[in-house]
């Protein structure tokens, strides 16, 4: 996994409540078996019609958020199935960034699995900056994870609030598996146990 | 000892590792696999040199691309490989695979519990969001992403942050013709579809110990979709008397202990909770949802609600798009709504029990004539004991199609599609647009009130039906 230190990119603004795992990946595309290229199906039925033309209302598809890298939602942002799919297609779109007031539990947790920040602020500063977001060309945020603070250009600085430890192992890229495999003997100790 | 609730000490016999600041480590005791969310995780395993770690406690199965009509005729190129790709893994790994070969073959969390896999107090994951479903059986049961997958495949534990715990009482007794999927659309109906994030529901109240196993499946199916980490019930003779004889279950004398242990889970008097909500059973009508979040529900008796009458500018934009992809008008009442399709299946109501109901309703009448309706078993054991019963006949007769096992069109990522424009009663779990196929409308129902749909044509108050004693059996 990559690191995730700080990074400063392109705002776009999903201006929905509940966005689902399906939205951002719809089903017909969970049928590959790599990780990979899951980007070009990001939010494929808010983006594309049936017969694969871009939908030039979406946000997305707007000449304004073309090449955003930070994500702005609003409530309950990842909520339904449990698809890492949902991460992978971000982060190959080229997302590293999703700032919401709310985030459903599995997504939440698949994005820090990822290399993918999700920031949770109050309503009132996503408000902000989904103000800032619509009514500027080219609006930029900062996202200092080191700092745990979202800045912009124009002196907004909001701090955030994230675990110690997720934001420790996105600092490092740390591998799950590797840490937990140094409780080996633990591990085995607890099956030993409850074999007996 | 402080009095613990029933999650506390779930969690806490299988706390492996603690230590401040960090998740704790959790050893999973059942990890349930099907074919969409696990390639990825056996593919990290290889390039990682590592093994499964514990093969024995790991079962899979395929269900999710599984044609219902033509099963063994995958035409899809690519669902075919995914499945191969699953007996493939399997093979390598040495994990016991439910293909479609399997008599066991089913919907993951349909065959979990009936092959006796699910037990109270286990830990139990899968990479399916409705893995909330075992928690029915008083099991600690969530669903995991595809790194985390690998991480219990190579590991057999998980990092995890302890939850907070939520306790829904659901006093009073459940009307009759109101079924378990009503009560768990009225819940998430009234409290939202983020009310529980962050948190462990535990069930409790009279109305939940009269539920039967199948029916607090249903209720624990969609804790999700309220949000939370998992549901759970605490297991009672209920529970045991389901559990007894399965397959997988202790036999004989272990049983018996098993029991004695089993009874011990319970929430101990004077356990608090983080938080707590009450509602009233009695006061619940058969549901209908109007829009595209599980939570855009109301009772069968009222009328698609206006935009203005939400609370705020987000809930309003919200109620309005779900009423424009929906193609509704505020203020229609619901019972006038004409459907095209109806889906009686999914792991939420695709249970034995679930199709005795539809088929009371379904006896003797016919489909609509503008109604297209399939019955989609959830697993070839309830596929095998609804025809036993001769419940395929009724539906045949009825003019329903009957189907194979499989998760069908709960998320069609197999043939199993609505087009676009079309309205479907669904006893599925998800409105969400597009979920049952691109430009699809889905309302979630109970499984007696996707039959009757079916039959009129539009949504009908299944309640009327009994009270002109049409079918006397149905609600008893």
């Amino acid at each position: 996994m990559n690191p995730f230190v700080i990074h400063t990119g392109l705002v776009a603004p999903l201006d929905r409540v509940n966005v689902d795992t399906d939205a951002i990946i719809p089903k017909q595309f969970l049928k590959r078996i790599e990780r990979t290229g899951f980007g070009q199906f990001l939010f494929y039925e808010w983006r594309f019609t049936a017969d694969g033309q871009p939908i030039d209302s979406f946000v997305l598809n707007q000449p304004k958020y073309a090449n955003s890298t930070v994500l702005l939602a609003r409530n309950n942002f990842g909520c339904g199935s449990s698809r890492e799919h949902a991460p992978w297609a971000l982060l190959d779109y080229g997302f590293r960034v999703v700032i919401a007031p709310s985030f459903a539990d599995i997504f939440y947790n698949n994005c820090f699995k990822n290399g993918i920040l999700p920031i949770k602020l109050s309503e009132e500063q996503v408000q902000e900056l989904f103000s800032r977001a619509q009514s500027k060309d080219n609006y930029e945020l900062t996202i200092d994870l080191q700092e745990q603070v979202v800045k912009d250009s124009d002196g907004l600085s909001y701090p955030f609030e994230v675990d110690s430890y997720r934001r420790y192992c996105l600092l490092n890229g740390l591998d799950d598996i590797g840490i937990t495999l140094q409780y080996e003997d633990k591990i085995a100790a607890y099956e030993a146990k409850k074999r007996a | 000892m402080k009095p613990r609730t029933m999650f506390e000490k779930i969690w806490d016999s299988h706390v492996i590792h603690e230590e401040a600041g960090k998740p704790s480590l959790l050893y999973i005791d059942l990890h349930l696999v099907h074919e969409v969310t696990s390639p990825q995780a056996f593919e990290g395993l290889r390039l990682a040199g590592r093994k499964v770690r514990r093969p024995d406690l790991t079962f899979a199965t395929m269900d999710h691309n599984v044609p219902t009509a033509d099963r063994f005729n995958v035409k899809d190129p690519i669902s075919r490989q995914q499945m191969e790709t699953l007996t493939a893994n399997c093979k390598e790994f040495g994990i016991t695979l439910a293909d479609l070969n399997s008599p066991d073959q089913g919907i993951v969390h349909v065959i979990g519990p009936e092959l006796g896999l699910t037990h109270p107090g286990k830990t139990i994951v899968c990479g399916d969001s409705h893995t909330s479903t075992h928690g029915a059986f008083g099991a600690l049961a969530f669903g995991i992403g595809t790194s985390e997958v690998e991480h219990v495949l190579a590991t057999q534990c998980l990092q995890q942050s302890k939850p907070k715990t939520l306790e829904v009482r659901v006093v009073g007794d459940l009307p009759y013709g109101v079924s378990a999927k009503d009560l768990i659309l009225a819940i998430i109906a009234k409290y939202g579809t983020d009310f529980a994030t962050g948190y462990v529901i535990e069930y409790t109240g009279d109305a939940i110990r009269k539920l039967t196993m199948e029916e607090r499946m249903t209720v624990c199916n969609m804790s999700i979709e309220a949000g939370a980490r998992a549901g759970l019930i605490a297991p009672d003779e209920t529970t045991f008397a389901y559990l007894k004889g399965k397959r997988h279950v202790p036999q004989g004398e272990d049983f018996l202990a098993a029991v004695e242990q089993w009874k011990q889970l319970c929430t101990d008097p004077g356990a608090t909770y983080d938080h707590y909500v009450e509602i009233d059973a009695s006061q619940i009508a058969p549901q209908v949802t109007w829009g595209t979040s599980p939570g855009m529900g109301t009772d069968i008796t009222s009328t698609v609600p206006h935009p203005d009458s939400f609370e705020t500018a987000a809930q309003r934009k919200a109620a309005q798009d779900a009423l424009s992809y929906m193609g509704l008008t505020p203020g229609t009442p619901m019972s006038e709504i004409k459907i095209d399709r109806v889906f009686i299946g999914s792991c939420t109501n695709g249970r034995i029990e679930d199709l005795r109901r539809a088929a009371e309703v379904a006896k003797g009448r016919k489909v609509s004539s503008h109604v297209h309706a399939m019955v989609v078993p959830g697993s070839q054991a309830v596929k095998q004991a609804a025809e036993q019963e001769g419940l395929h006949l009724i539906f045949q007769e009825a003019g329903f199609e009957w189907r194979e096992s499989g998760c069908s069109m709960c998320l069609a990522m197999n043939p199993d599609i609505l087009q676009e424009g079309e309205r479907c009663a669904s006893t599925s779990n998800r409105n969400f647009e597009g979920r049952q196929g691109r430009g699809g409308r889905t309302h979630l129902v109970s499984p007696e009130m996707a039959a009757a749909a079916a039959i009129a044509g539009h949504f009908v108050d299944v309640r009327e039906w009994k009270r002109e004693g049409v079918n006397k059996e149905v609600f008893q």
